[in-house]
Order: structure tokens, then sequence, then C-alpha cells
């Protein structure tokens, strides 16, 4: 039960995928303008993932290993992942159009998402077992969507402040998410050093 | 056929101006020479599969468009990993998951949509090697600057000397963004000036 926190906590705080492994950046710069809709994608990337990770690892337990076909991962997960998210936007379409709306384009970016294939890839690498991983994937998830929420509200507040012009939009947000990057690294030595 | 290739060299720079691709860009650039070996394998990839999808456009069905793609895609991603594998197990270590990555790379997809997928085949691979210079440049030199910065060297030769105290910070994932931040402000300003003038 120890382990399935640490994983958790790890994953969301100190190897948050978008500040350590560099995963999401696409969506973390275009979709955090709102914080409404950074939390929406949050959650609807925090549902894929944690499906991902169920369905990722049944597949790669029980078809890919036993086969020997590992070097076809790559291939296989995107596939996987592409159908899940057609299910999820499938889905939010009929009993959330709201938040349907709101999403737009990011719903079926998430598939082109790095942090979803990073995930089962990383996932893959790890040898956890099935809730280990699922946990992984849902703290992955969790940690994606509390950059992308302290993300928004930080651009929200840079709307107001005088920024050098050349450095607006791209710039300046890479530069916040340096200094947010740096932040995090203070939560390395929560765990034991770690 | 020119216009097709020099556009992805500067002006629509899918990295400092797309903002595309981002994930590998920050993730391999800690030194130089893992910014080689990632330009080197985006480049493959982006190559081949704009050539095979710009051949196939008019059989692949509109509905079906991304998921061919991303087949195409990580069919050469698959080949360029196992191939740093057998041939660069260091490098390939280095690397991690940002080989495999590459099938989800904005940059390949985006090109296939916009360009390979419409154009035919001389001017989908204009596009792509013109991209891939775009990316490979702005990879490289982000991987120069924070392996200078970090470890004082380039390509892992001493270039300053012992009176230098390397900041550790350039190899972290901060250094990365900052770093990258940096240079797409500088590239608006010159562009800015440029436009101006």
């Amino acid at each position: 039960m120890n382990n399935i926190w640490l994983i958790l906590i790890a994953t969301i705080l100190v190897n948050n995928f978008v500040f350590s492994y560099f995963l999401g950046i696409c969506p973390f710069l275009g979709v955090s303008g709102k914080a409404s809709s950074a939390i929406g994608m949050g959650f609807a990337a925090t549902f894929v993932m944690t499906m991902t990770a169920f369905v990722t690892w049944l597949i790669n337990r029980y078809i890919l290993i036993p086969y020997n076909l590992e070097f076809l991962e790559t291939v296989s997960f995107i596939l996987v992942i592409a159908s899940l998210v057609q299910f999820v936007e499938m889905f939010l379409k009929k009993v959330i159009p709201s938040l349907y709306k709101a999403l737009g384009i990011f719903l079926p970016l998430i598939t082109t998402n790095c942090i979803v294939l990073g995930l089962a890839l990383l996932g893959s690498m790890r040898n956890y077992n099935l809730l280990e991983n699922v946990v992984f994937g849902f703290g992955a998830g969790i940690g994606f969507t509390l950059a992308l929420t302290i993300m928004a509200g930080i651009r929200e507040e840079i709307e107001f402040a005088d920024v050098p012009e050349p450095l607006k939009g791209g710039g300046i947000t890479l530069i916040i998410a340096g200094l947010l990057a740096l932040a995090f690294m203070g939560f390395s030595g929560m765990l034991g050093g770690g | 056929m020119k216009k097709a290739f020099v556009n992805g060299l500067v002006k629509e720079n899918p990295v400092l101006v797309g903002l595309l691709g981002l994930c590998s860009v920050l993730a391999v650039s800690n030194t130089a020479i893992n910014s080689v070996f990632m330009a080197a394998a985006v480049t493959f990839v982006l190559v081949f599969s704009s050539l095979i999808i710009s051949i196939i456009r008019k059989i692949i069905p509109d509905q079906v468009r991304i998921p061919s793609f991303i087949v195409v895609i990580a069919t050469f991603v698959t080949i360029a990993d196992l191939f740093l594998k057998a041939y660069f197990p260091e490098i390939s270590k280095n690397l991690g998951p940002f080989v495999p990555l590459i099938v989800v790379n904005c940059i390949i997809l985006a090109r296939q949509e916009a360009f390979a997928s419409k154009n035919p085949v001389h001017y989908a691979l204009a596009d792509a090697l013109g991209m891939s210079i775009g990316y490979s440049w702005v990879i490289i030199l982000l991987g120069i600057v924070r392996e200078l910065l970090g470890f004082g060297t380039i390509f892992g030769h001493r270039v300053l000397g012992a009176w230098f105290h390397p900041f550790v910070v350039m190899l972290l994932p901060p250094g990365a963004f900052i770093t990258l931040g940096v240079m797409v402000g500088t590239m608006r300003w010159i562009q800015a000036k440029a436009s101006k003038s």
C-alpha cells in the first residue's frame, strides 16, 4: 500500500510529467490561457491516461511479451490511444456537450500528445504491476492537471502585465514554465532524497 | 518549390515560431551530441513519412487519414528506434522514450496533414527537408548552449577553462525551458527588426 502512495506522490509532484519529463508541452502552452478550459483539458487527459495505463499494461503483458512482439510497442500503443480518445470524444459529446465545446480541438490532440504515449512507454519500462501502473497513469494525469491549472492562473495575470513585445506569447510562457520547474525541483527532496 | 523548402528554416520554423514538437526539443537537448542524434532521427522520420504519404495521398480515404498517417510515421519511428538501439546503445539510452515519442511529435503529423497529403512528391520532400533543418538547427543550438553552460564543453571538448563554474541548472528541466524561451524571444525580436527595415 505504501508503494502505491509513493508512486502517486512521486508522479504528481516529484517527477511531474510536464516539469521533469517535458511531456504534454503542446497543450500546456496552447490551452493554458484560461483556467476553466485548463481544468477540463486536465480531467479529460487524466481520464484518458488512467484508461491508457490500464489497457496498455494488459496488451504489453498478455500480447506483446508472450509473443516477443515488444518491437511493436510504439505502433500498438498509439493505435489503442487513438481509439480511446475517439471514445472519450463521443462520450463527452453526448453527456457533457458544453465541456466538449470548450475543449474544441484539444481533445483529438490528446491522441497526438506525447504525455499519453509517454506514459504508456515509461510504464512498460518500469515493470509495474497492474494496480501500480494504473496509479502511475492517474498520478501523471493529476500532475498534468496541476501544471496546466497553475500555468493558466499565472497567464491570466500576465495578460495585464507589461511583457516586452518579443517575449509575448510563447517566450514568456516558456520562461515561466522554467521558473515553475525550478520550484517543482524543490519537491525532489521530499521522498528520502529521491 | 524553393519556397516550400525555405519556409521551414526561419519564417515558419516549426519550433521557434510554431512552438511544435517541444517535448523532444526540451528533453534531449542537454548535450550537443544527443541533440544531433535526435535531429537526425526526426529528419529521417519526417522525410520518409512525407515521401510515402505524398505518394499514397490519393488512395487514403479522408475519414481515416489521421490513423493512416500515424501508422506510416510509427513504422519509420520503429526503424529509427531499433537502429539506434542496435548501433548506438549508449545514445539510445540517453534519448530514452523520446525516440519512440517521435510518433506523436506534432511537427511530423502537422506536416503530413497540412502539406504532404495535399502536394506532389517533390514539393512534399522539399517541405519535409526544410522543416527538418529548421528543427535541427534549433535543437542543436539549444544543445550547444546548454552543454556549454552546464558542463563548459561542446561535443565533449572542454572549451571553457578551469575558471568556469558550471551552471548545473542548465542541464535540468528549468534550464531547457528558460533557454528556449529566450531563443523564442530573440527570434521574434530579430524578425520584428527585419520586417521594419
